[in-house]
């Protein structure tokens, strides 16, 4: 039997005074791709964040590629996307620094040499490769996200952990972002995905876990979405990948749509 | 020209000059950490602390019966400022929400018991006005011997380990991630700048020493947008306006510390002025990527049509 890439049990989280988790339970083989799924405050990114070793579980234990969380872990084998960039920082920097920091790991604290082609490399595989001089600050919001994927695949991980790789992406950079994950798959990287929903990965994931109120309420086959859904009257707060972008942005409450900016400066 | 020449050989320049040198220096580079940080105060909050250091120092070589007794000033200063940035620091992991007001708990701390001891020890508030505002002019060899070790150790760490330093105050969250030492490299941070305030001391005085620290990288912001270039130009700045600003005083008695600093605002200024100038020659491209969307948009032509009454 071979070692799972992620092995966690029985795990509880509390955050303050709210006990995110409760006993959650998650296995990930070699050569799977699971997708974490749930409703916003379900406790997806607080499970992501406690297996890479951000948050500390208050019971349980997480083991990552047979090493239990600690130095012991074989950290550059594991690469780990966050949600969103944090506030951007006080120091402006570039693209290809960004990805660099992705080179450290453990004790190593210094850039090897050749580390500008290897982020290059990396920002190519995002599709980035011209904006590596660039200021993070200078790239929109989806680009800094295909930064920081460029920044987990630098170290070229066994095991990739995703926190909503693809929110705020467009469609066609979510194709070539499911199209690099199909290929990275294909050598046999692990994925862990934190996604809301299963859209340009759907083919990819072999797996889909649900979490609910911070506890495990499925783990098998992707699940098909919840009948209403596509219903007239459902109401969607979330973008719909299957949609157009445009009238996503209206569902949401932005009226400076793509379209109505057309029709405004078609006016006399 | 030989006016240049006799300022060169004069030893009490030469050391007072090679301190500036090595403080412009290593200053900024710290400061690039700071601000990355958003710490840019942390500075300022630690020279408070360093002057209850001082006082303390002069308390206990009074006592001694220390010739002179403010022997112990500075190495008093280095501890307490080490130990008052560490707690910063220990606060800041803690409790975010309280950084800012345990910082500002640290300022006026510093400040009161500085005051307060110097009092205690047999010296008058006066006494402290050369930590406060410099005296490059009365460094002595054993000052300019510490200072050199001190800004040796300043460079090798915040250059050596820079990529770490970098990815921590980058992003702490994926440096965990990525099995960092994350608390030893923030205290490094801490400790860097608790040592570049006590080497700062000398040059501008404790007030001023945030300003070193940061109006550099400041200006260094303006010209590029790497954190590497960043880091160089605002060390390359930090050199310029320490020495010019010192050799300016061998001629006019101003104050150093404050020449220096006033100077640096000034790079800035001009710089700041001179930015949309520079930006506007750079090669006006499109900044969009050239990708297709999915949203169909009628022709320009029709959509006037639609709308001409």
């Amino acid at each position: 039997m071979t070692t799972p890439a992620i092995d966690a049990r029985g795990v509880h989280v509390h955050l303050g005074a709210s006990h995110v988790l409760r006993g959650v339970d998650l296995r990930v083989e070699p050569g799977e791709v699971v997708a974490l799924l749930g409703a916003n405050g379900s406790g997806k990114s607080t499970l992501v964040r406690t297996v890479v070793g951000v948050l500390e579980p208050s019971r349980g234990e997480v083991n990552l590629l047979g090493h239990r969380l600690g130095n012991d872990v074989p950290w550059q084998r594991i690469g780990y996307v966050p949600q969103r960039i944090s506030a951007a920082a006080g120091v402006p920097s570039t693209a290809s620094e960004v990805v660099a920091s992705g080179l450290l790991h453990g004790r190593r604290l210094s850039l090897p040499r050749g580390w500008r082609t290897l982020a290059r490399e990396a920002l190519d595989q995002v599709g980035l490769a011209d904006r590596a001089g660039d200021a993070i600050g200078q790239l929109s919001g989806g680009q800094q996200q295909r930064v920081l994927i460029a920044r987990a695949l630098v170290r070229r991980p066994e095991l990739l952990v995703l926190d909503e790789p693809v929110a705020g992406v467009d469609r066609p950079s979510q194709e070539a972002f499911a199209a690099t994950m199909t290929r990275l798959v294909d050598d046999g990287l692990t994925v862990l995905v934190v996604l809301h929903e299963l859209g340009e990965l759907a083919d990819l994931i072999t797996r889909a876990v649900v979490l609910r109120h911070g506890q495990v309420v499925h783990d098998g086959a992707p699940p098909r979405p919840h009948a209403s859904h596509d219903a007239a009257e459902h109401e969607h707060l979330h973008p719909h990948t299957s949609e157009l972008p445009a009238l996503d942005a209206r569902h949401v409450g932005l009226s400076d749509g793509p379209l109505d900016a057309g029709d405004r400066e078609a006016r006399p | 020209m030989s006016e240049i020449t006799y300022m060169l050989t004069d030893p009490l320049m030469q050391r007072a000059l090679l301190a500036a040198l090595l403080v412009g220096a290593a200053a900024p580079v710290v400061g690039t950490y700071l601000v990355q940080r958003r710490l840019a105060l942390l500075g300022d909050g630690i020279g408070h602390v360093a002057l209850t250091g001082v006082a303390l120092g002069w308390l206990i070589g009074s006592a001694m019966g220390l010739v002179p007794n403010d022997v112990l000033a500075v190495p008093g200063a280095v501890v307490t400022a080490v130990i008052g940035s560490v707690l910063i620091e220990v606060v800041r992991r803690r409790g975010r929400t309280s950084g800012d007001l345990a910082l500002a708990i640290m300022f006026y701390g510093g400040i009161a018991g500085g005051v307060l001891i110097i009092g205690i020890a047999g010296g008058s508030s006066g006494s402290l006005m050369a930590y406060l505002f410099g005296s490059i002019s009365t460094v002595t060899t054993t000052d300019l011997v510490l200072t050199v070790i001190l800004c040796a150790l300043i460079l090798a760490v915040g250059v050596g380990l820079r990529a770490a330093l970098f990815s921590v105050s980058h992003d702490e969250e994926f440096a965990i991630s990525s099995g960092l030492p994350v608390w030893a490299l923030n205290m490094a941070v801490a400790v860097l700048a608790a040592l570049t305030v006590t080497v700062a001391m000398r040059v501008v005085g404790l007030l001023l020493v945030s300003a070193l620290m940061i109006v550099p990288v400041a200006i260094g912001q303006l010209v590029t947008h790497s954190f590497r270039r960043t880091m160089a130009v605002g060390s390359v700045i930090g050199v310029l306006v320490c020495v010019v600003g010192l050799s300016v005083t061998y001629w006019y008695p101003v104050s150093p510390g404050a020449l220096i600093v006033v100077l640096a605002i000034a790079v800035y200024a001009v710089v700041a002025g001179l930015h949309p100038l520079l930006a506007r020659r750079r090669p006006a491209g499109d900044p969009h990527p050239d990708i297709p969307d999915d949203v169909e948009v009628a022709p320009r032509a029709s959509a006037r049509g639609d709308c001409t009454p």
